[in-house]
């Protein structure tokens, strides 16, 4: 029988821990610092690949991602090193994808050529928003103009650049938000990453909320709206919504991304990494060590994963329906009860579908548009039974 | 002999309420018969014998001058000494409240030189407990009335007072808290002849605080309260005052003894059911247990017999020996009579078992807690429980919850309605959700009270309005200086939920209240249902006069619609009398709950949050499609306005 995981695809991803400055939303694992070695994290990069190719040998690599922190912050001849590694130990498919995660603020076009060059060809530009006063509130060092310059950069270097903004942000209403996105829209490009505003603990956000200091977040209907717009605006540009926050034209959907929502294995190398790896004896769960300096010492004393558990049944089923149910091809419900044993529950489903949350596409359980934006409610009636 | 601390008497005494927890050898050896010399062998003599009890609102500083008493006489060393001496429970020293008689021996060495025995009853103080005060009353020949010289007499203090007058007591007023700023003595005095009737011109000014005038009250005890009196040679006859579960020794039985001895295996029976005993121990406290060798007349002090349950001691029964006893019981005695009803159902519905265990325990310790098994559609298996009282109810639920750490689901409390059936036949209802059929029933009653309210002038306007929208009917206002006493005939269960609350709200905490039951009196009621997404939700279902009905049923859709979160699907509440909605809200469905972003690394994150969410599912229990909090059972039910 076909091992679960070849559902989803194998990917690599690797984390580059630094940034230039931190964003007050961003709860991601990432640091400043003033002095980076970089030729000593590439050492520590190659080292953790060489280690998992001994793991997972003879696969066929889906994707690599290259994310952070800024990854654009890391020099081409590291990212070289590090794809170069890759591909000496894995061969690929045909349509390959390498991704690499850029903050307008550190593009410079000869250092997107040496990304290219070393086998990036697909970029994540972090714009985050088209209007200058709402950049400087997320925190941003850019400013439009710089975001699109660097845009203009990418798109002339790369095939595949994919556009992130954030909405829903203080202050901002539904018409702000709708023209913002058709300005978006406009510079064509197939790929957008368009996420609502998250208040995360143990951001500068979450901290001033938690103090009553954050204002003119939209409320929950308010939010509805703004989705709404953004799913309508998203299709008459054709682009789908296919999954909660991502919008693509048919085939240029994020084939990395689409591994872990279709509960793929994948590689986590970097200070706080996740993977989840299929082994001869089971199904793992790995963690990097979170600090960038203890990973780095532990990878030079032979190993940068802090854990590495055996996932239960239970385990790999709850994760497969939260993260599949994300996308809009939906579950296959043959695959939820090989892996946790048991089928889903037929009562949640009818009652799901009676109030309009999911419906059933040849088989596959989807959510329906109206229910992604209350998935986590969703994901929790499958989970009570 | 040294006996064991207080603390530890505490902690025996939580024992016996905690999980029928054992306590350690070093107390077991303070029930040996002791040689101290300050107790004679033999009975006191009557006439160096004083029992008393002390008459006091809530605050107005009782425990706090019982402490003293204790203090000052050297009863327990100063060392041994900690706040209130006398509340053992938890719950007693945090609410400030006495839920149990509690008693204690004292050897008081009078002015005149001779050594007294005086005999301290701590009585509970609320209403609830109206009964066992009365008991307590009638076994001491004395009480003294504190009241705070800085706030005046409080209806709580009017209440035991008057069962105090009722006993045929002698009364010794005190004006406590004589440090206070706010001190009154002389208006006071004024106010507790004027409204209490009794002389207060001997009233003794007293500081529990500092101990000023303690001296005072203890000869004041001496001279002006009666002894005992009592016949030695005569067949025996003890009042059974109050009982408690020992998870070693059974059930210790206060006894008050009228005539003759009580001794060590004596065959002793209960004149309410004619159960016997044979006596194994025979002793007093100061505070803590002290074994003696007998009991005479005018005496008080406990005895333990093997007893299994507190059932089988009644409160207020009369005990006599099995044979050549009396054969006239005590007047007064009355069976616990339960008065308000509510089911109780733990949250997580595979604690049954484990509520069962902690009600039963309770029980041995509680004779005036009823419970049956109930089942309810939505809620499961639980029990129906009946109180004495709101207080008793919130006394027991939370023990339940703190002692067995059980969460629970309590259902509107009710009280018992009489059903005139067309038949001619009468049911009695304890839950709204066995209300038969309308079609079959002529009418009903309810229970009336008869409720004295204090309140300062100023509150008064807004103690009326309460009373009236609570149906009540005036019989009649009075003034004592600046304050008005009130007394209201109210339906029982327009008090039973939240009128003292309320009460306590509208009058800044300055009112005082107590009741008693009167009768019962037909009335227009209804059962009010109430359906959560088109569900009746039983737990919820009241009865209500049909004219407040409306307004009943809009105040609950609408706390309901802010308890119950928001689903994925909108929810109409509403309550309905029959098939007819008389109010209705809808919950609007959920907008959003979604994580926005999630990759890889993300996942973990969100497994957490799932785990935190179905925590939180716990505390919920399911109705149809809808999960309603534990809490809204009873919030939904109170009345803000």
């Amino acid at each position: 029988m076909l091992e679960d995981w070849k559902t989803g695809g194998f990917g690599i991803y690797i984390h580059w821990p630094f940034c230039q400055s931190k964003c007050p939303y961003c709860d991601f694992n990432s640091h400043v610092s003033l002095e980076i070695d970089q030729s000593r994290w590439s050492r520590a990069y190659i080292a953790e690949i060489d280690r998992y190719a001994e793991l997972v040998p003879n696969r066929i690599l889906t994707s690599v991602y290259l994310g952070g922190g800024t990854p654009s912050l890391m020099n081409p001849d590291v990212v070289h090193a590090i794809i170069a590694r890759i591909r000496h130990h894995w061969p690929t498919i045909n349509d390959y994808e390498i991704t690499l995660e850029a903050n307008p603020g550190s593009v410079e076009a000869t250092r997107f050529q040496g990304y290219a060059e070393a086998g990036v060809n697909r970029i994540s530009m972090g714009l985050q928003a088209l209007n200058d006063r709402d950049l400087k509130r997320l925190g941003r060092v850019h400013s439009v103009t710089e975001g699109l310059e660097a845009f203009e950069i990418a798109r002339n270097t790369f095939d595949r650049v994919s556009f992130d903004l954030i909405y829903a942000r203080q202050d901002q209403t539904l018409a702000e938000w709708q023209s913002e996105l058709k300005t978006a829209l406009s510079y064509a490009t197939d790929h957008f990453s368009l996420y609502q505003l998250t208040i995360e603990n143990g951001t500068a956000f979450g901290e001033r909320y938690r103090l009553g200091k954050l204002r003119g977040l939209p409320e929950d209907d308010q939010a509805f709206s703004m989705y709404q717009a953004t799913n309508e605006l998203c299709f008459d540009a054709g682009l789908l919504g296919y999954e909660v926050s991502n919008y693509a034209a048919l085939g240029s959907e994020s084939r990395h991304n689409l591994i872990y929502w279709r509960y793929g294995d994948y590689i986590g190398i970097g200070p706080g990494a996740h993977g989840r790896l299929t082994l001869s004896n089971g199904r793992y769960a790995s963690e990097g060590w979170k600090n960038p300096g203890r990973w780095l010492t532990e990878v030079e004393s032979g190993n940068g994963d802090r854990v590495l558990n055996e996932l239960t049944m239970q385990h790999q089923s709850e994760e497969f329906l939260m993260m599949g149910l994300r996308l809009s091809e939906g579950i296959d419900p043959v695959r939820y009860e090989r892996l946790s044993g048991k089928p889903l529950s037929k009562k949640t489903q009818h009652h799901l579908t009676e109030i309009g949350m999911i419906y059933d596409r040849d088989g596959k359980i989807c959510v329906t548009s109206n229910g992604r934006m209350v998935l986590n409610a969703i994901i929790q009636e499958f989970l009570a039974d | 002999m040294k006996g064991l601390s207080c603390k530890s008497r505490k902690a025996l005494l939580s024992a016996s309420c905690n999980n029928g927890r054992s306590f350690d050898n070093f107390e077991l050896s303070t029930l040996t018969p002791c040689q101290s010399p300050s107790i004679s062998p033999y009975m006191t003599d009557l006439n160096k014998i004083r029992n008393f009890s002390i008459v006091a609102h809530i605050d107005h500083g009782k425990s706090t001058l019982a402490d003293r008493l204790i203090q000052e006489t050297g009863t327990v060393k100063e060392r041994d000494m900690q706040a209130q001496l006398l509340d053992t429970m938890d719950i007693e020293r945090e609410r400030g409240i006495t839920i149990k008689a509690n008693t204690v021996r004292i050897d008081y060495k009078a002015d005149d030189g001779e050594t007294y025995v005086l005999n301290l009853i701590d009585t509970p103080g609320h209403v609830d407990f109206a009964y066992e005060v009365s008991r307590s009353m009638r076994a001491v020949e004395g009480s003294l009335l504190v009241v705070d010289s800085s706030q005046g007499v409080e209806a709580q203090t009017l209440a035991n007072v008057y069962q105090a007058i009722d006993a045929d007591h002698d009364i010794v007023p005190i004006l406590n808290k004589i440090d206070l700023p706010a001190s009154d003595c002389d208006r006071v005095a004024e106010q507790i002849e004027d409204v209490i009737g009794i002389d207060a011109t001997g009233a003794i000014q007293v500081s529990a605080k500092t101990g000023q005038g303690i001296h005072e009250t203890l000869e004041a005890i001496v001279h002006q309260l009666p002894a005992p009196k009592g016949v030695r040679d005569a067949p025996l006859k003890a009042m059974l005052v109050d009982s408690w579960y020992d998870s070693y020794l059974g059930v210790i039985v206060l006894v008050r003894i009228i005539d003759g001895v009580l001794k060590k295996g004596d065959r002793i029976r209960m004149m309410s059911n004619n159960s016997t005993h044979l006596v194994e121990r025979i002793g007093v406290f100061r505070p803590e247990r002290e074994v003696i060798d007998e009991l005479g007349p005018g005496e008080i002090g406990f005895l333990t017999a093997s007893i299994k349950q507190v059932r089988d001691t009644r409160v207020g029964d009369t005990i006599t020996t099995e044979k050549q006893g009396i054969t006239e019981a005590l007047p007064g005695f009355k069976p616990a009579q339960p008065v308000v009803f509510c089911g109780l159902f733990p949250v997580d519905t595979a604690l049954f078992e484990d509520l069962r265990d902690a009600i039963d325990k309770l029980a041995l310790n509680d004779a005036s807690f009823s419970f049956e098994m109930e089942t309810s559609a939505a809620l499961g298996f639980g029990f129906r429980c009946g109180f004495l009282g709101l207080l008793h109810l919130e006394v027991i639920r939370d023990r339940i919850e703190r002692e067995y750490d059980i969460d629970l689901i309590t259902t509107a409390p009710s009280v018992i309605y009489h059903i005139h059936m067309r038949d001619g036949t009468v049911l009695d209802l304890h839950n709204p959700a066995d209300m038969p059929d309308m079609t079959h029933v002529d009418h009903l009653e309810e229970p009336r009270i008869k409720a004295t309210i204090l309140v300062p002038d100023e509150y008064l306007g807004d103690v009326l309005k309460l009373c009236q929208d609570r149906r009540g009917a005036q019989i009649d206002l009075t003034y004592a200086g600046s304050r008005a006493m009130v007394v209201y005939d109210l339906p029982l269960n327009e008090v039973v939920f939240d009128f003292y609350d309320r009460l306590k709200s509208v009058t800044k905490g300055y009112a005082s209240f107590d009741y008693q039951m009167t009768d019962y009196q037909q009335d227009y009621l209804v059962k009010m249902s109430i359906l959560v997404n088109d569900e009746p939700v039983d737990a919820l279902s009241t009865m209500v006069h049909r004219d407040r009905a409306e307004a009943r049923g809009r105040a609950m859709v609408e706390k309901l619609k802010d308890l119950i979160p928001r689903h994925m699907f909108k929810i109409p509440i509403q309550a309905a009398i029959g098939g007819k909605v008389i109010a209705r809200e809808t919950l609007s469905a959920m907008r959003k709950d979604v994580t926005a972003k999630c990759y890889g690394g993300d996942m973990s994150r969100k497994r957490k949050l799932l785990d935190k969410q179905k925590k939180g599912k716990k505390k919920m229990r399911q109705f149809g499609q809808v999960n309603i909090p534990q809490e809204a059972f009873i919030s939904a039910l109170k009345m803000d306005n």
